[in-house]
């Protein structure tokens, strides 16, 4: 169908560049316009039109057959985010190659999954057609978006559809809480993670002045804005509040105001990129304060790019150690076998599909309307952690997991609930 | 007092940065009239190559200063050969075609590198291995560090000697010629196609080296990151005067200058209101002003309106 | 076959009730051919096309480089969000609120334009682009200390339009059709679209339009023609950003949810990169230009199944290949039609011309020194 669906596209091109050979012979140039510009919108959507029942005549998408279960697999694969992106895909192909292999049986007939990714491109509006385009393919649940601005459009779609959506990374509050039954997200949200490092930086770390820095993005404002309240709350001060931006590599301007304060401890909401030059200009500018950053830090990049001057920061990650969950060390073997060290987030898509395959099975059907009763029963572990929904369709417990780098590498300190 | 001279040190270094790229943007620009969009993309591309060649050399065991040596070559004569390509495939077919062509493929060029480098290079961020010198020195109670030093210096020196290469040499006077009138100098000998892509090979080498030190300053390398320097390097070319050797090494320095004392100090000027988050509408604040009251940039030529 | 489109030419009443029924039945066609997820594209080639005719007005007609025009169409957009959505608590209906976003957009622009008057060519571009940045950091950023955007986490649940009761956000069923929220958005960006053809083609020949081209063409003899160049100038900011601030109020209602991450500069890129590619000034270039480039993007993401259709299996991930493709296609589509897909009369001309006249002439055109 897709094929025939393109054919009908090109016939929508060349239908408009067809009246380029047609001169008016028009002398009243208004007139002229009007007639040619009449004529030609009649011929582009004359021939738009055309092409797309010529897809018609071609049938309905491969969907329909019982055997292929779609689920959809959203992220940006181009732009500034593509590896992350990229990463979440990989992560969710691990999770329905796995399940394929294991093989399915959903009521009574052997099925298989197929995963269908999309680039948002970390775009709104984008997000919103490849949801819709994922919808018509038939598929019957998505593991996406990346970002809670591209999450929180898209979730509408699914929901006035009925398919099942969770997030492995979108963090952002108002992503669970416009109150449909089919959002999910497997990784705690803003307010969860924000408080328990906000909590740990004064209680734990000591820390009395805090600077905390922002890279004006939902999920590094989020994040920062949280433990802003959470050192406020545990009795801590907030000396600077300074901002950055997600494609920012020089950080000097902030961080020699920042140092001109005199904090104990540093925040970065934030992603590796940023973080790992972040923290070598640190050193640069002899600021000796601890670094503490969350989720976005936590991974082997961030080691890569911040080098020897990594060493002794603190970072968080919602749920669990891989090592300290049952399978993932496995799934840590596997996945850097097929794909390479993981980025960020693969973890979290892993998990999602999981959930999703054994709602399936627990309904022991693959149409929405059935497994999504299941969902919320969620009681599983996954190789992030414990993987159980409240009632909004966030990570329930949502217990958080600090790590620090050692000699070059992520060890874990804590975890605190 | 220390603080102040430490955020104008980290504006001279953020400005020479900006300006190595700007050098580029404004040779094209004052012989073309032509906003070479795709530069950024060429310096990330120079990155790109110099990290290709330094990963697996210096795996190898080679010594560090002829690792950094064959790396700068070879990123230099990639970023040329492109250059040479792009002018010839995606400009000179349309020398003759409206202005704002060229500017539609300068873009269509730099959506191609990025994903292009995508394909190559990965989607990930790549690091430089810290293989530069980190000594750092106390001066006036800010710290400078080596690379910073040498960042500074590199573009002082290129920019003079780009301006000895356009005033002093036969080059340069065809270069001159070219930019007044492109007929003209044609019935005066100049072979226009050489020169032009002369002008695009020199900016191009420009380019490699500009993204070796954004990529050794940083200790990073990303397809993406050719975007934001372009963008911000285009800027301090025309607040500084499009076209203006002088010119783009004053702006560069300018717009790093302004960015850091605007994302240091807007907090304190407007008592807390604004904050480092406006670092970038301060910077554009300032350059609405000067373009306000002087419409060619700092030093670009008063020209007079077209009769 | 040659008869066919020449009887329709005499015959134009016949011809525009041909494509006023095909444009009626597009959606559905769309629908039920190539999926529904298409007729989103076609509604976002609407909203394009009416932003690509505002900058048209600013960049085509009048001859002013505006790098920044997606402040405008964000400014909409925030305006609707701020007056109908649980953001202030305000609900107002949306023919009150779209007009409003429409002259907030407009003043912004008249406003905008005002320090631009003396600058031409590339400096007008940074400076406009400076504007539209900035706009778009204010957006990031006020929600301190006042909560006036929601910052970057955006605005949600905003209200869909809704005529008289009949909510265009939810699925309805008319006379037995299932009509889905996209394909009713369709017929009121069809209607806003055709408006804004019908002015833009109005502007262009009334006595302003022929003032803009004065401009464009040699502002001097302009002024000394007795045209009040600054004024002209200021019209035709305000009238694109008018254009682009009711585009971006249809935006927010069919969105739902707007953060400042819709606003960027390459949005503003890619609309100027519509009108170029098109045919700058020619009505039907820049909406061709923009359902063009709304639809290629998305068109590419079936390059994978191009890849099986041909050589039997997916060769290079479809989702690695799709930009650059994309960047491809703009490079070729411009050396292959420099003036445009569609010029406007005045363009084929220059290129007819002698090629030393023509150069003069476009010396002219856009340029930033004489």
């Amino acid at each position: 169908m897709k094929r025939a669906g393109l054919t009908g596209l090109f016939c929508f091109w060349s239908g408009c560049s067809f009246p380029l050979w047609y001169k008016s012979r028009n002398s009243l140039f208004r007139q002229g316009l009007i007639m040619r510009f009449g004529y030609l919108g009649l011929t582009a959507v004359a021939m738009a039109c055309a092409g797309a029942l010529a897809g018609c005549g071609q049938g309905k998408p491969a969907a329909s057959t019982e055997d292929v279960i779609r689920i959809g697999s959203v992220a940006p694969l181009t732009g500034a985010q593509s590896h992350i992106g990229k990463d979440n895909d990989n992560g969710a192909r691990l999770a329905v190659d796995e399940a394929n292999a294991q093989g399915l049986k959903l009521g009574g007939k052997p099925v298989k999954l197929e995963l269908l990714s999309e680039d948002d491109a970390a775009d709104p509006k984008t997000a919103t057609t490849v949801a819709q385009k994922l919808v018509d393919e038939g598929v019957k649940a998505v593991v996406g978006h990346l970002n809670s601005g591209t999450s929180i459009p898209a979730s509408k779609i699914y929901h006035d559809n009925g398919i099942p959506q969770i997030s492995p990374s979108a963090t952002a509050i108002a992503y669970t809480a416009q109150g449909y039954n089919t959002t999910y997200r497997v990784m705690a949200n803003d307010a969860q993670q924000g408080k328990a490092l906000g909590q740990y930086a004064v209680t734990k770390l000591g820390a009395k002045k805090v600077a905390i820095i922002d890279d004006r993005t939902a999920y590094g404002q989020g994040l920062a804005d949280e433990v802003e309240k959470a050192v406020k709350a545990a009795g801590g001060e907030v000396v600077a509040r300074e901002y950055t931006s997600d494609k920012s590599t020089d950080f000097t301007a902030i961080l020699t105001s920042i140092k001109s304060k005199a904090p104990d401890l540093v925040f970065f909401g934030g992603m590796d990129p940023q973080g790992g030059p972040m923290v070598q200009q640190m050193k640069r500018l002899e600021i000796k304060a601890q670094f503490l950053g969350g989720d976005g830090l936590q991974n082997i990049n961030f080691l890569k790019l911040a080098g020897a001057d990594g060493e002794g920061v603190i970072a968080s990650s919602p749920g669990l150690p891989l090592d300290a969950m049952p399978g993932g060390e496995a799934f840590k073997k596997k996945f850097e076998a097929k794909y390479g060290p993981i980025q960020v987030y693969a973890p979290y898509a892993y998990d999602a599909v999981n959930v999703l395959v054994a709602a399936m099975k627990r309904a022991d059907s693959a149409d929405p309307a059935r497994f999504i009763l299941e969902l919320p029963k969620t009681n599983q572990d996954g190789v992030t952690g414990p993987l159980r929904f409240d009632a909004k369709g966030d990570i329930a417990g949502g217990s958080v997991t600090l790590y620090q780098v050692k000699n070059g590498a992520w060890t874990v300190l804590e975890t605190v609930k | 007092m220390d603080i102040f001279v430490q955020q104008l040190v980290n504006g001279l270094v953020l400005g020479s940065i900006y300006a190595l790229v700007a050098l580029g943007y404004t040779m094209v620009y004052g012989i073309l009239e032509l906003i070479n969009f795709a530069h950024g993309e060429v310096t990330m591309i120079g990155a790109m190559v110099a990290l290709a060649v330094i990963v697996p050399l210096l795996g190898a065991g080679l010594p560090v200063a002829l690792v950094l040596l064959l790396a700068i070559l070879a990123a230099v004569a990639a970023c040329m050969a492109l250059g040479y390509t792009i002018e010839r495939i995606a400009y000179r077919p349309l020398r003759r075609a409206p202005r704002l062509a060229p500017l539609i493929t300068a873009i269509g060029v730099s959506i191609v590198l990025q994903n292009a480098a995508m394909l190559i290079w990965g989607r990930g961020y790549i690091s430089f291995p810290p293989i530069l010198p980190e000594g750092a020195h106390q001066i006036l109670g800010a710290v400078v560090t080596d690379l910073q030093m040498v960042i500074v210096g590199l573009s002082v020196l290129i920019m003079i000697g780009l301006t000895f290469l356009v005033e002093r040499t036969r080059l340069g006077r065809a270069m001159r010629a070219t930019a007044q009138s492109r007929e003209v100098a044609e019935l005066m000998g100049v072979n226009v196609n050489t020169v032009i892509s002369a002008t695009f090979i020199i900016g191009s080498a420009l380019a490699a080296i500009a993204g070796i030190m954004v990529s050794a300053y940083y200790g990073l390398a990303h397809y993406y990151m050719g975007f934001m320097l372009g963008l911000k390097a285009f800027s301090a070319a025309v607040l500084g005067g499009i076209g203006n050797l002088a010119g783009a090494m004053l702006g560069g320095l300018l717009l790093g200058v302004i960015e850091a004392l605007g994302a240091g100090y807007i907090g304190d000027l407007t008592g807390g209101f604004l904050g480092s988050n406006y670092q970038d509408v301060f910077a554009f604040m300032v350059l609405i002003m000067v373009l306000v009251f002087r419409p060619s940039g700092l030093l670009g030529e008063r020209v007079a309106q077209r009769a | 076959m040659r008869n066919g489109p020449e009887w329709l030419r005499r015959h134009p009443g016949f011809a525009y009730g041909l494509l006023a029924a095909l444009l009626a039945v597009l959606p559905f066609i769309v629908g039920a051919g190539l999926g529904k997820g298409w007729v989103r594209v076609l509604d976002f080639a609407l909203l394009y096309t009416m932003l690509a005719l505002g900058l048209n007005i600013v960049v085509g007609y009048a001859g002013l480089l505006d790098l920044g025009y997606i402040a405008f169409y964000a400014l909409g957009a925030y305006l609707f969000a701020w007056l109908s959505s649980p953001q202030f608590g305000l609900h107002l209906p949306f023919w009150l609120v779209l007009p409003l976003g429409a002259m907030l957009a407009g003043s912004f622009g008249a406003l905008l334009g005002a320090p631009t008057l003396r600058l031409r060519g590339d400096y007008l571009a940074i400076v406009t682009l400076g504007f539209g940045e900035i706009i778009r950091i204010f957006m990031n950023n006020l929600d301190q200390p006042v909560n006036i955007t929601n910052g970057p986490q955006g605005i949600n649940l905003i209200d869909p339009i809704s005529i008289g009761g009949f909510s265009l956000g939810t699925p309805h069923t008319l006379l037995g059709v299932h009509v889905f929220p996209p394909t009713l958005y369709y017929y009121l960006f069809l209607a806003f679209t055709l408006f804004t053809i019908f002015v833009a083609m109005r502007l262009q020949d009334s006595r302003i339009g022929r003032a803009w081209a004065a401009i464009r063409e040699d502002e001097i003899a302009a002024a000394a023609m007795g045209i009040n160049t600054r004024n002209v100038k200021l019209l035709a900011f305000a009238m694109g950003a008018t254009f682009g601030g009711l585009a971006g109020g249809l935006f927010a209602a069919f969105q739902g949810f707007i953060s400042p991450e819709s606003f960027n500069l390459m949005e503003s890129v890619m609309i100027l990169c519509m009108i170029v590619l098109g045919g700058m000034g020619n009505i039907p270039g820049v909406i061709l230009g923009a359902v063009l480039l709304t639809v290629l993007p998305e068109a590419l993401r079936y390059l994978g199944d191009w890849q099986r259709a041909a050589l039997g299996h997916v060769v290079v991930d479809p989702n690695d290949l799709r930009m650059l493709v994309f960047g491809l296609a703009m490079v070729a589509m411009m050396l292959f039609r420099p003036a445009g897909f569609l010029p406007s009369r005045q363009r084929r001309r220059e290129f007819r011309a002698e090629d030393g006249v023509a150069e003069q002439e476009q010396a002219s055109l856009y340029d930033a020194q004489a």
